[in-house]
């Protein structure tokens, strides 16, 4: 595994293979998806795709197989390199995690304020973010006051802010209408022109089939049984 | 670092009761130090102004005339840590004696000879030593004419002896109440941990550090430790100036004596144990937690 042969590899997985218990969840994934890509894995619930994105951002850290992104080998990285690991990340949560007690405007600065940035650029940055997204008004509100649809794109937003070379979206769309869940796909897709790797995790392959072009990685049973290129 | 500062000031506002309890629990046990330090810190000054500061009386024998007096000055002088001497004839002493007792005088005129003996007037040097007084006064014990030496051996031993019981039972207390303050405030800090697990669960998958998220428990452990003991000052203080007073005006029909406040330093002191208290509190849950 020589990455320099590979100048625009960002994720590679070999032989990984991840156990809960007695049962795998993930078995023998060897997989490489390079700078740029917009990766859909789809397939049924329990498949394993929200397993495998957990595991590139070490929110599930025990497994077989040898993982790299952008170079890191996540079988040896350190507690303290952890962190520079994730902010490599932009992660779009099924469940969205926003923190209730704290304003849109915070859930959207933490990233910036985690990775040590001056509050004018963390004013400036999370201000236009929220503006592209069409949230600016309600930078002030509490996540729970917002609808769903309100609440993913405040989770977009946190995703994009800290500007991660890779985006992992796990069931963007899941609980929202067709017209929500279409305005979220078209600004990941905006990330995407701009050179950001984009894995989605979704059972909606109708939904993604007329988003953008990408490759589509079918997982069944923790098995990886497709990979094509979407039409 | 103001994003820490804000931070910490937030969750101690979203935290109000909790914070509360435990900063009354850290000012209640500085409170009880502190009463503990007034008491130490006065009595203290009670036994520095024993006997004038250090006045002690040598009785001599009947033998004595005035012709030993140079050599017997030089003699005590020669055993060191001796100020002044002076020298009180038994016929002064009984000058003295008559008008301290201006009223009862009629049975001093029955007295057929004076009864009291020559006497010297000592000063020691280092009267706050107790044990250092007890060897002086040994030695000058050993000189042939003197006969006997009070420096208030008497109550000042058993004074001191009830000085250092309160001061044993001061030291226990302290360390017990400091415990329970630190144990309250580990707890806390455990409990606003464990209801900010979403927080710092989000926290770590965005990237922060545990730097990033302790601080503003760290912070909240010192601000609490250090309101905590500005509040128990703050207590003793209003408590001293209600009372004082009173006790100093009780006590000046035996001594004249009155209340100090603890010293600067000691104020300082107490801040900054109470500053570390809450510290180490939230230090020993975050351990425990990150372990």
């Amino acid at each position: 595994m020589n990455e320099n042969n590979n100048k625009n590899l960002m994720i590679r997985l070999f032989n990984v293979s991840k156990r809960f218990g007695g049962k795998l969840a993930l078995k023998d994934i060897t997989l490489d998806i390079d700078q740029g890509e917009f990766i859909f894995i789809s397939g049924p619930s329990g498949a394993g795709k929200s397993t495998l994105l957990k595991i590139l951002y070490l929110a599930e850290n025990m497994f077989e197989g040898q993982i790299l992104i952008d170079g890191m080998n996540l079988s040896r990285i350190s507690s303290s390199m952890l962190p520079v690991l994730r902010r490599k990340f932009g992660i779009v949560f099924q469940d969205f995690k926003l923190i209730p007690t704290r304003t849109v405007y915070e859930n959207i600065s933490l990233v910036l304020e985690a990775a040590g940035r001056k509050p004018a650029f963390i004013k400036k940055k999370v201000m236009q973010v929220l503006r592209n997204i069409g949230m600016e008004k309600k930078a002030a509100a509490m996540p729970l006051t917002l609808s769903g649809g309100e609440q993913q794109r405040v989770a977009v937003a946190r995703a994009v802010v800290g500007e991660p070379s890779i985006i992992l979206a796990d069931e963007p769309t899941g609980s929202l209408d067709s017209t929500s869940a279409r305005a979220i796909l078209d600004f990941l897709a905006e990330y995407h022109k701009k050179g950001v790797t984009i894995l989605i995790a979704s059972h909606d392959l109708h939904l993604m089939k007329n988003t953008i072009q990408g490759r589509i990685i079918e997982l069944n049973d923790g098995r990886m049984i497709r990979t094509d290129i979407m039409p | 670092m103001i994003h820490f500062l804000k931070r910490a000031v937030a969750d101690i506002r979203s935290n109000k009761f909790l914070n509360i309890i435990t900063i009354i629990t850290i000012s209640l046990s500085i409170l009880v130090v502190s009463v503990f330090l007034l008491f130490f810190e006065n009595t203290g000054r009670i036994i520095e102004a024993w006997n004038q500061g250090g006045r002690a009386m040598i009785y001599l024998k009947d033998e004595f005339n005035i012709d030993m007096l140079p050599q017997l000055k030089a003699k005590i002088n020669s055993l060191g840590d001796i100020d002044e001497i002076v020298y009180i004839s038994k016929i002064q002493a009984l000058d003295i004696l008559k008008k301290n007792m201006t009223p009862q005088t009629i049975f001093l005129k029955t007295l057929k000879e004076n009864p009291l003996p020559d006497a010297l007037e000592i000063k020691i040097r280092s009267y706050k030593n107790f044990k250092a007084i007890q060897i002086l006064a040994q030695k000058i014990k050993t000189i042939d004419i003197v006969d006997n030496i009070e420096y208030g051996q008497g109550w000042l031993g058993k004074f001191l002896k009830i000085f250092n019981l309160f001061k044993i039972t001061g030291y226990a207390m302290c360390g017990f109440f400091f415990l329970m303050a630190l144990f309250i405030t580990a707890n806390t800090v455990r409990l606003a941990f464990y209801s900010r697990t979403l927080e710092v669960d989000i926290m770590r998958l965005v990237g922060a550090t545990e730097t990033f998220i302790k601080a503003p428990f760290y912070i909240e452990g010192i601000v609490q430790g250090f309101l905590g003991g500005l509040l128990g000052l703050g207590t003793l203080l209003i408590t001293y100036l209600m009372v004082s007073s009173g006790i100093t005006q009780s006590l000046a029909t035996y001594v004249y004596f009155d209340i100090r406040f603890l010293s600067v330093k000691t104020v300082v002191l107490i801040i900054f144990s109470s500053t570390f208290l809450g510290w180490f509190g939230c230090y020993l849950s975050l351990k425990q937690i990150f372990r």
